[in-house]
């Protein structure tokens, strides 16, 4: 028994075990969408989603997490993203730009829109940031239903159609690919896509966190006037984390647009910025694995739950009495609601976030 | 010899609604000299502070620092054109540790970007250890290298005090501008801030002190202005200002000690 | 002239449930500092309310008016509830939290009751029953129906109230202490807690009141209702300087009639045939359909937060307020 411990030690201890350890992650990712669409390709589907709201959530902690800026809109450079992508590719303008050229597009302009709204309302005072968020995303999604007249540019409330698939020289993301004899699906090669894409993105946020810039996002978060009084430029610095989390928002809005091949208003709704706010504050804002763990958490707990309180109800009532869908929102009121209470750091908090949100008195 | 005159401040005026905070004050700082600005509470001290640093814009008008005109700049201005300031009521970045507050303090001299911190470029990787390395040496200067590590405001009143000054002094100042620097603090800390201060001096930092310790402002200043009402009512060697019946007054008619 | 003076009867019918409304944020907002994000749903809570009891008494002897104000007599005690439960559970035990704290627990709350009240009402927009003859007068050319005018004249009176309440009563002169410095007001014998609770309580009456009115006025009521209510009420609160209960009054109002003249005018405004001459393309297509529309009133429901941004970022303390710094 302690021979075995000790082994064990031995081996956490030894020099090779972060590599063993990361070699063996790398693996078990690399392994995973075959395992799931051995259970069905939606499965695949649904963790290719929980990548992508990780992307987002990601993006969203760089304003909320590390900057301290309560964004109730992040959705709209989403959509942003994601419509920039529709019309560069699809048949809606004829246009079929390829991804690599599309993509840093969105992002840009994603990154545009976000200068745009944070100029004039970055000075003002976190509450009514929120608010004022909160109308530009609803202010976006009123344009994107109603641009389709006079001119028709973003097809109303119909959403653009037939957007194409990534394509890298001959290998389509639509397409069933056989490789060393294993079946790359489309759903498995957006995965592994998107696994990369979030592996830049988590090193992008943990680079940026520990930076001269990343410093003066958290020192204008505790003492906007003492940052200032230290030459910080605090409207500067807080566009630049204003700008930064949106274009993250418009790249996944173009990989969404992508995997989707259809786009309408409807996707990119207020409840949407709700649930990347709630995927940020469950898993502590400010904490790169702690978000990317509340993404995962709160993409999957819905689906699980469609498959489980769906059938159960059935099986118990003979009817279904509530919807997944509206268990799945009631569970992020709570989360925001119960996490704000009982554990205001997150599942996986900041070491610093942690420090702050448990201080009781500081108004 | 007269030394150059680094701030000139001239004909300061601040309103706040009826209340006039500053009326019609005008003084000179020259290099390297540590100017002591006392006065009773509310005599419009840190308003002078505020002002200068650009969290206040004057209603009337103007100083030079260095040669340029500061006023109007935004705050950050302010510390880019080498005033660096600490607080009546310490403002400490409370969640970050003593180093990284002192760290913070080196951004307004340093460049790095964006985009550096991502690609983790040379320049970034070399400017950020010179950052630490400046750092650790102010937290040595000011005495607290002991504490880098903890959280700012876990340290005692003394240790925040000194740490506020060290992260001024990390943006270079021409002018370190102190707001009470010895309030709260017992006769053994404040014997120590004085060396500290004058040890500053000496390395070439012009010192404007507010301070409400008059014996720390008489033994270490070498010329003091008296602000009484938002005016200036004195101006001088310590040793003449204490004499001036004008300053007597305003002390509730109390002699001086 | 006429769609002039329409508009601006419906404006002013849609500004006083604005103003009903934003006084429910802007008292909260001027007791704690707080931007009670739910306050949108307990406006919505109070429309379903009314609605099931009126549709439940709507076949009964009793007349329709005695029904209407059933309505209202049960709505506005849930409501209250509501708010109360609110305060204590979500927002009580931050207090002196980090700002975001609260702001994104109010966000929970919302998201909890609209779901809450579409399992327990529907997913689905409902009727609101029509029980009241609905006379409508003429006016100039314009239309104004009694649903109407009772809105309007109903808001003034409750503004008369609250006014009353806020600057007559010993609740008021605690509130306005309380607003001032909740410290000093505790240290006064005011019992911070209880006149905190009680703001919650009277804003979320007048929203119960409010969101009968909205649901009567378009016919109609959904679980959603609420948020776009709540946030055009936020704006009108912002626009006459959040904290300053004169100030909601004359912003809701403002933002109702700016929104509806803007409804009524901006698709004439918008129309580039006024201007055909600058392209070909244009005039051919105007030659085709006599018009050729920007942007029309289906963008009416961006002009509140046109305003709002307008406001926060040329004048953050709104029309009458006074209280800008940040409290350090």
């Amino acid at each position: 028994m302690t021979g075995w411990i000790a082994r064990l030690e031995q081996l956490r201890t030894h020099q090779a075990a972060p590599w063993l350890g990361v070699a063996l992650i790398v693996l078990t990712l690399f392994i995973l969408p075959f395992v799931l669409a051995s259970v069905g390709t939606a499965w695949v589907r649904i963790t290719n989603l929980a990548i992508l709201f990780a992307l987002l959530s990601l993006g969203l902690n760089i304003v909320v997490g590390f900057a301290g800026l309560l964004d109730l809109g992040y959705i709209a450079f989403y959509a942003v993203g994601a419509y920039c992508y529709a019309l560069l590719a699809s048949p809606h303008f004829g246009l079929h730009l390829p991804f690599w050229i599309i993509l840093p597009i969105g992002a840009a302009v994603a990154c545009v829109f976000g200068v745009l709204l944070g100029a004039p309302t970055l000075k003002l005072r976190g509450d009514y940031l929120a608010i004022v968020t909160l109308g530009f995303g609803e202010i976006v999604r009123v344009f994107l239903n109603n641009l389709s007249q006079p001119v028709n540019i973003t097809n109303g409330p119909q959403g653009v159609t037939l957007i194409d698939p990534f394509r890298i020289g001959k290998i389509d993301f639509s397409r069933t690919d056989d490789l060393f004899g294993l079946a790359f699906s489309g759903p498995i090669k957006y995965y592994y896509l998107l696994l990369a894409v979030l592996v830049v993105a988590i090193v992008i946020n943990l680079r940026q966190q520990n930076s001269r810039l990343g410093r003066a996002w958290v020192a204008i978060r505790e003492d906007e006037v003492a940052a200032q009084a230290m030459g910080i430029n605090t409207r500067n610095v807080k566009l630049l984390a204003f700008a930064m989390g949106a274009s993250f928002g418009g790249v996944a809005g173009g990989i969404f647009a992508a995997t989707q091949g259809f786009i309408s208003p409807e996707s990119f709704v207020f409840v949407e910025s709700i649930m990347v706010l709630s995927m940020v504050v469950l898993g502590g804002m400010g904490n790169v694995w702690g978000v990317v763990l509340g993404a995962i958490l709160l993409s999957f707990v819905p689906e699980i739950l469609r498959y489980t309180v769906e059938p159960a109800q059935k099986a118990v009532f003979g009817r279904l009495l509530i919807e997944p869908e509206v268990i799945r929102m009631l569970l992020f009121g709570l989360a925001l609601v119960l996490m704000m209470l009982y554990r205001p750091a997150g599942l996986w908090p900041s070491s610093r976030r942690k420090r702050e949100l448990s201080e009781t008195d500081q108004s | 010899m007269r030394t150059a005159q680094l701030l000139e401040i001239r004909n300061i005026e601040k309103r706040f609604g009826g209340l006039t905070a500053l009326a019609d004050v005008s003084l000179t700082i020259r290099q390297g000299e540590i100017y002591g600005l006392i006065g009773p509470n509310g005599a419009g001290k840190t308003t002078l502070f505020n002002v200068l640093t650009g969290l206040y814009v004057p209603d009337r008008g103007e100083f030079e620092f260095d040669g340029a005109n500061l006023v109007g700049l935004k705050p950050y201005r302010v510390a880019e054109s080498g005033i660096a300031r600490t607080f009546q009521n310490i403002r400490l970045f409370g969640n970050m540790s003593a180093m990284e507050n002192v760290m913070v303090g080196r951004h307004v001299r340093t460049r790095a970007g964006a985009i550096g911190a991502i690609l983790r470029t040379r320049r970034t990787r070399d400017e950020e250890a010179a950052i630490r390395s400046r750092s650790r040496e102010l937290l040595a200067y000011v005495g607290i290298s002991q504490h880098a590590g903890a959280l700012s405001r876990n340290l005692s009143y003394g240790d925040q005090r000194r740490l506020e000054i060290a992260r001024a002094l990390a943006t270079e100042p021409k002018l370190l501008a102190l707001d009470e620097p010895a309030a709260g603090m017992n006769a053994t800390e404040t014997a120590e801030l004085r060396r500290l201060l004058e040890k500053i001096r000496s390395d070439g930092v012009t010192i404007l002190l507010i301070e409400h310790d008059v014996k720390l402002v008489m033994g270490l200043c070498d010329r003091v202005a008296v602000l009484d009402y938002g005016r200036k009512i004195a101006e001088g060697k310590p040793a003449q200002v204490q004499k001036d019946p004008e300053v007597i007054r305003a002390y509730l008619g109390g002699a001086l000690p | 002239m006429e769609i002039f003076l329409q508009q601006l009867i419906n404006g002013l019918t849609l500004g006083s449930v604005y103003a009903i409304v934003a006084l429910g944020y802007t008292m909260v907002y001027g007791i704690v500092q707080l931007i009670n994000f739910a306050h949108g749903e307990v406006v919505m809570v109070g429309a379903m309310v009314a609605l099931s009891v009126i549709s439940a008494l709507a076949g009964s002897v009793l007349p329709p008016l005695v029904i209407v104000f059933a309505g209202i007599l049960c709505a506005v005690p849930v409501c209250m509830a509501v708010g109360f439960v609110m305060e204590r559970v979500a927002y009580r035990p931050l207090r002196g939290a980090p700002r975001l704290a609260p702001l994104i627990t109010a966000i929970g709350i919302s998201i909890i009751l609209q779901q809450v009240a579409m399992i327990v009402w529907s997913r689905n927009p409902l009727g609101f029953p029509q029980i009241i003859d609905n006379p409508v007068f003429e006016i100039a050319g314009a239309h104004i129906s009694a649903v109407q005018i009772v809105i309007i004249l109903g808001s003034l009176l409750m503004m008369a109230g609250l006014t009353l309440l806020v600057f007559r009563t010993r609740l008021g002169i605690a509130m306005r202490a309380t607003s001032e410095n909740p410290q000093i007001a505790g240290l006064m014998g005011i019992n911070v807690n209880r006149v905190i609770s009680a703001t919650f309580v009277i804003g979320a009456g007048l929203g119960a009141v409010a969101g009968v009115m909205v649901g009567t006025y378009y016919g109609i009521a959904h679980y959603t209702m609420g948020s776009l209510l709540g946030m055009k009420a936020f704006s009108a609160a912002v626009l006459g300087g959040i904290g300053n209960l004169a100030g909601a009054m004359l912003g809701g109002i403002m933002l109702g009639v700016v929104e509806a003249l803007g409804a009524g005018y901006i698709g004439e405004i918008m129309d580039l045939c006024h201007i055909s001459g600058i392209s070909d393309a244009l005039a051919v297509r105007c030659a085709q359909d006599g018009h050729f529309v920007l942007f029309g009133s289906n963008y009416q429901d961006v002009i509140a937060f046109l305003v709002l941004i307008a406001v926060l970022v040329f004048r953050p303390s709104g029309l009458l307020g006074e209280r800008v710094s940040d409290r350090a």
